[in-house]
């Protein structure tokens, strides 16, 4: 699990996040919503030890963020970030086998190879597995990514809005693959969606943010109404129900 | 391919060697070895340790390129015209002045240590700049180079000693002798340690929050790749002079055919460094026979037209 208290971050003297309080308990998929600059990749990346904690205090299964060494900390969670290189002329499957940096350093064992075939499987990279990453597409190259990501073996997986810049299948297809591959492998995601739909679709739990505090959390159908949708995104729009999912009609 | 490289590389530098062995102003012939015992002196004292101190510098110079590139992660930069060349020539300059009798290892560490901060200088200024616009990052390169490399020359000129300038400026290897190369050797050995941690720095290539995020030690790489950059910089400025473009066209070359997984592509590149200065220098020496053209002019002009030629050609697609 996941335990932050009491978090404020600031940055250029500017409140980015204020006493953020949150639980994130192992297993499935919780997505992290809410209007540009609430400061849901702040707190992504404060979780993910990119930047130091300012005030605060982060635990991640009862440990202490401070006090987990690097190599620790890259074998239990993984963060994709938001920015990802597309002009580096790594192939697929090298960039899969960089996941398993944290267990090899680099010289490749018998069991990283099996995973990394795994994961090129399970992310349908293998007719692409010798392509450089910046002839790809970019939905080919954030599977890529998300795949090396997955190749890291963590039980936390946090992805900062992976489906900037994807088309409608390579959305779905990420997503679905994603919550399916959470399931099977008991693994916990977090990840940052700007797509309401997207969260009320796939997710197993949504945490909505604004101006730097938790405004709401719980399961997708408990949450997004249209008294949320205005609340949380200043927004009137109306909320139907498909197959038991909300939907937010855009 | 990446092995084919690797072999075809090594048998042109061997190939080269054996010519350079044999190329120069006193004339020298493998039958001569045999039967002229001043032919072997003339091997052991000047031709030997020329081709070594060629080989040296390209390799070592096409690993720092490769390397001060993932630094900066920007593929247009290289060591000698982004400032660490020049502040390495006002390293050696200042220990001229100001120390005028200590060894060479000291002047050495303090052109390496000024090597440094002028690299640390340059990577302080391309963090501030906007990462849409990558060539903004070798153009404020050239200037910071430039300004270094001004405040030396008008130190030099104060001191009145303009004629050491113009030996650290423009690189050639005619000076080169037994007894006058053999630090180079420090900077091939900082080019093997750094292929040692490849995977390192290939991670590195990945930005900053990746590289974390796969538990790399980022400040220690970063601090690695740096030393290895202002050493063998500073080494090659202070005994053969700079040599602009090897460490730019070399690695880009490598990344357009090979990729960029220095754990298989960076003994290819230092490699190929190797090759383009032993061929460069051989050049130098026939262009005008029995004249020598600095072979820094001869890659210039080589290497200008490889620069254009990687500005302007689209990477091959798959």
């Amino acid at each position: 699990m996941i335990r932050i208290r009491n978090l404020s971050h600031q940055i250029a003297g500017h409140d980015i996040l204020r006493n953020v309080d949150l639980d994130l308990s192992k297993g499935g998929l919780t997505a992290l919503v809410g209007p540009n600059g609430a400061g849901k990749s702040t707190l992504l990346s404060l979780v993910a030890r990119l930047a130091a904690t300012q005030s605060g205090a982060i635990e991640i299964n009862g440990l202490d963020l401070k006090k987990i060494s690097h190599g620790d900390l890259a074998q239990l969670l993984a963060i994709l970030p938001q920015v990802l290189t597309s002009t580096h002329r790594i192939s697929v499957q090298d960039l899969v086998g960089f996941g398993r940096y944290p267990y090899s350093h680099g010289r490749l064992t018998s069991k990283d190879r099996q995973v990394i075939e795994q994961v090129l499987a399970s992310f349908e990279l293998e007719g692409i597995r010798h392509r450089f990453l910046d002839t790809l597409s970019g939905g080919q190259r954030q599977r890529a990514y998300t795949a090396m990501a997955w190749a890291q073996d963590t039980e936390y997986l946090l992805l900062d809005e992976p489906l900037n810049n994807l088309d409608i299948a390579a959305s779905r297809s990420l997503m679905a693959r994603l919550k399916r591959l959470a399931e099977q492998e008991r693994r916990t995601i977090v990840i940052v969606l700007h797509d309401i739909n997207y969260a009320a679709g796939y997710a197993d739990h949504i945490v909505a943010m604004k101006a730097g505090e938790i405004v709401e959390a719980g399961a997708p159908e408990a949450i997004v109404t249209e008294a949320f949708l205005s609340r949380v995104f200043d927004t009137e729009a109306q909320v139907t129900h498909v197959a038991g999912r909300p939907l937010v009609v855009v | 391919m990446p092995r084919l490289w690797l072999l075809t590389c090594l048998g042109l530098i061997i190939a080269l060697s054996v010519v350079s062995i044999f190329v120069g102003v006193i004339a020298l012939s493998p039958l001569d070895l045999f039967q002229d015992p001043e032919a072997l002196q003339l091997l052991a004292v000047s031709r030997l340790p020329r081709t070594a101190a060629a080989v040296l510098t390209g390799c070592s110079m096409a690993v720092s390129g490769q390397i001060m590139q993932i630094l900066v992660r920007n593929k247009f930069v290289e060591p000698i015209s982004a400032g660490t060349g020049q502040a390495a020539a006002l390293g050696i300059l200042l220990s001229v002045l100001l120390f005028p009798a200590a060894g060479l290892a000291i002047k050495m560490s303090l052109a390496a240590a000024t090597a440094l901060l002028g690299t640390m200088g340059f990577l302080a200024l391309v963090q501030r700049l906007p990462p849409t616009e990558p060539l903004l990052v070798p153009l404020v390169g050239l200037v910071y180079g430039g300004i270094l490399g001004a405040v030396m020359v008008f130190i030099a000129y104060q001191a009145d000693l303009l004629q050491y300038v113009d030996v650290w400026m423009l690189g050639e290897f005619s000076g080169v002798m037994r007894g006058r190369y053999e630090l180079l050797w420090i900077a091939g050995i900082a080019a093997l340690v750094s292929y040692l941690i490849a995977d390192q720095f290939a991670i590195l290539g990945l930005g900053r929050d990746m590289s974390l995020s796969l538990g790399l030690n980022h400040r220690q790489v970063m601090a690695l790749g740096l030393l290895c950059v202002s050493v063998v910089s500073a080494l090659t400025v202070v005994t053969v002079g700079m040599l602009p473009f090897i460490g730019l066209v070399v690695p880009n070359l490598i990344s357009r055919r090979l990729g960029d997984n220095l754990r298989v592509t960076l003994p290819v590149t230092a490699l190929l460094g190797g090759v383009f200065v032993l061929a460069c220098d051989i050049l130098a020496r026939v262009i005008r026979h029995p004249y020598e053209v600095p072979v820094g002019t001869v890659f210039g002009v080589l290497g200008t037209l490889a620069f254009l030629w990687l500005i302007y050609a689209r990477p091959r697609h798959a």
